[in-house]
């Protein structure tokens, strides 16, 4: 507990600009990423990560020193060619985008992987801890790379600020961005070069494995928990930033432990758990409220057998037992018994003995439904003009789904019909 | 001697992944195969420290464990969450990828794996790890039986599926209509990559086998519209790479994987390159009778 204080006491010099450039990374890449989220492009950073190991090697062969500014421009550079080679192939050949993708990304690695032996080899002595690039070594972090870090996250926001409305039209509807007049190529190349700086910066920390996670989960998560684009950048950002710190707070307890894998690991729990849990979004609401509707649609069912059997065959009195009702309906046995359950909860069907009643507000609810299902009816056989045996199906779904203000249209517009298109009579509650 | 085994070990991995990269690359599943070959890190670590060996067929079984977990979490995410397909591969490989670093740094004392070596392989190991035969005259190294096995295995099941891949691959919805089971077709040829992405993995590394399952079938594709040529193509250039691959890596003294990827993708350039010119002239010679 002593360490978690002294981590967030930040003196310790190495603990701040570590973990303050992580977040400033892990930040940038989350903002750059959301865009890439949203044009479907994820995996295009996951190829350029890779692809920016061989300008790092072309870099340190030409220049011999480890200068990350040196080593950031070849970064920038193969990163830079590797998007262009991607959008190439994919526009001029007859290859997928995927394709390219794969190609692109294993190539510019095997290329990369070569130099680098070759570098490694050759022995110059000067080379150890360029293979820092392709696993990440966020400890290894000094207070120049610090501030390149911090330059960079700063010019990524002035252009994301500066440029927002363009890059919404354009993640969302390259076409109509395109049609609006927007200069579209001088956008993408922008979203380019900030996504390639992003990742250049970014691999320091991750590695080159792991970059794709940086960009994307954080977007991911995001999206579980909004469809605004501000929230959802703000979001993001927040979620780079919360793994990255906890990230570097791993790895200052548990000096063994790599910073990168537990900021992915972090992003990826966070993702995940936003995934199944978001409120509207998330796969559990969503989940729940298919059930809702679907148990909506079964009380509802039932209460039409109900007031058929009741009210039309004039079994009212005597009131029904479950195995008239069940004939009447197919409806699997448990489902059945359950939605009974609901509805004698609402107060819609009264127990008497072993049968079974509607209540004044069930046959209210009753009521409504048939007459939805029969005004439907009568809309789709007087207005659309559909045969009479055509009907029912359709009207068997709109019954569930018409709401109060639709009936009242409905209504004015057949002139509050008496009788369906089958001759049964429309109830009206009053 | 050492340099013949190394060739023909990776000449042999090359072409059994340029068989399954063909079809691979029909489906539009490239990525798929990064997934894979990432996601099996954690597995063959786990079965690792289970086990304590470097026993292949237990790593086999820990790696296809892995691979069919991420192929499943692609799915949970793609079809029941709804999460957009490419988010879907990419968080899914970069979780299990990271959870395998986890690991290794975690057990560096029990697990004697090298990082590098899962990136990048171990080919220029192969001579030194050997099998004999009829009382020690006859010897081969293990990974070129394993290798020569899988791409035996991996020829015989192109040949008797031919025609089903092919109607899989290039339309399923057809292929659906006429009462082929997709799915099994699907999951059949996803556990034969699988398989060879796990054997292969300790020859070439994780990123290198991607590289050989896409960049070989993508330069046979620019150059023809037929299967059987597209295969055949596939085939040649993938030995090739392997082949001049080596020869490279002695002359630079580098990584003979890392080499074998960078020829092929020079085969894919002037593919390009080529089938560039060819499409202009043909548009030329459209223009001038049009």
């Amino acid at each position: 507990m002593n360490d978690v204080w002294a981590f967030f006491s930040f003196s310790d010099p190495t603990v701040r600009i570590v973990s303050l450039g992580t977040v400033f990374l892990a930040m940038s890449a989350s903002v750059v990423g959301t865009f890439a989220f949203l044009r479907k492009r994820a995996l295009v950073g996951d190829a350029i990560a890779h692809a920016i190991l061989p300008g790092i090697a072309i870099a340190f062969m030409l220049s011999g020193t480890k200068n990350p500014i040196v080593l950031m421009m070849g970064a920038l550079i193969s990163g830079w060619l590797a998007t262009w080679a991607m959008e190439y192939i994919t526009e001029k050949t007859k290859l997928s985008n995927d394709t390219a993708v794969a190609l692109v990304l294993s190539v510019f690695f095997g290329i990369g992987i070569m130099l680098l032996t070759h570098i490694q080899h050759s022995g110059s002595g000067n080379q150890s801890g360029l293979d820092q690039y392709l696993f990440g070594k966020a400890a290894g972090m000094t207070e120049q790379d610090l501030w390149t870090y911090s330059v960079v996250a700063l010019l990524l926001l002035i252009v994301v600020i500066s440029l927002y409305k363009e890059l919404k039209v354009y993640s969302f509807n390259p076409d109509f961005a395109a049609v609006s007049g927007l200069p579209v190529k001088a956008i993408r190349r922008i979203l380019n070069l900030v996504t390639v700086l992003a990742i250049a910066i970014g691999i320091q920390s991750v590695g080159v494995v792991l970059m794709a996670a940086l960009l994307i989960t954080p977007a991911a998560a995001a999206r579980a928990w909004t469809s605004s684009l501000k929230i959802m950048l703000f979001l993001a950002a927040l979620i780079g930033g919360i793994s990255g710190l906890s990230g570097s707070l791993i790895s200052y307890l548990s000096p063994a432990m790599p910073t990168g894998p537990w900021i992915v690991m972090t992003l990826s729990i966070i993702t995940l758990l936003s995934l199944f849990f978001a409120p509207q979004r998330g796969a559990l609401s969503r989940l729940l409220k298919q059930r809702r509707h679907s148990q909506k649609i079964l009380n509802e069912n039932l209460l039409k057998v109900f007031y058929k059997l009741s009210v039309e065959r004039k079994l009212e009195e005597a009131g029904l037992n479950v195995g008239e009702l069940q004939a009447e309906r197919a409806i699997n046995k448990s489902d059945f018994a359950a939605a009974i359950k609901r509805l004698k909860r609402k107060n819609w069907l009264l127990a008497e003995g072993e049968k079974l009643k509607l209540s004044s507000i069930g046959l209210v609810e009753a009521k409504r439904v048939v007459r939805l299902h029969r005004l439907w009816e009568m809309y789709l056989s007087q207005r659309l003009n559909l045969k009479e045996d055509h009907i029912h199906p359709n009207a068997e779904s709109m019954e569930h789904i018409i709401s109060p203000e639709l009936e009242a249209l409905l209504l004015k517009e057949l002139d509050f019909p008496t009788q369906d298109p089958h001759n049964s009579p429309i109830p009206y509650s009053n | 001697m050492e340099a013949i085994f190394i060739i023909l070990t990776g000449a042999l991995v090359a072409m059994t992944c340029a068989l399954l990269g063909s079809f691979l690359l029909l489906r539009k599943m490239a990525m798929l195969g990064d997934a894979i070959s990432h996601a099996v890190l954690p597995g063959i670590v786990l079965a690792f420290m289970i086990s304590g060996s470097r026993d292949n067929f237990i790593m086999l079984i820990g790696a296809s464990l892995a691979g069919l977990l991420v192929t499943l979490l692609i799915e949970l995410l793609h079809k029941k969450i709804h999460l957009q397909e490419d988010a879907s591969i990419g968080i899914s490989f970069t979780w299990l990828f990271a959870i395998g670093v986890i690991l290794i740094s975690a057990y560096t004392e029990q697990v004697d794996l090298d990082q590098d070596c899962v990136l990048y392989g171990e080919i220029a190991y192969v001579p030194f790890d050997l099998i004999y035969f009829s009382g020690g005259e006859l010897f081969f190294p293990r990974a070129t039986i394993i290798s020569g096995l899988l791409f035996l295995l991996t020829l015989g099941f192109v040949l008797v599926a031919y025609k089903g891949l092919k109607i899989t691959s290039f339309n399923s919805d057809y292929a659906k209509s006429l009462g082929i089971s997709t799915l099994a077709w699907h999951l059949v040829f996803m556990s034969m990559v699988s398989i060879t992405t796990v054997l292969s993995f300790e020859i070439v590394g994780a990123i290198l086998i991607v590289a050989l399952l896409v960049v070989p079938p993508a330069t046979a594709y620019l150059l023809t519209k037929r299967l059987k040529q597209m295969l055949v193509l596939a085939l040649i250039f993938a030995a090739l790479s392997a082949i001049g691959g080596y020869y490279l890596a002695v002359l630079l003294d580098a990584s003979i994987a890392g080499a074998m990827v960078s020829l092929a993708g020079f085969f894919f350039l002037l593919a390009l390159i080529f089938s560039r010119i060819r499409s202009r002239s043909l548009k030329v010679d459209a223009h001038l009778k049009g």
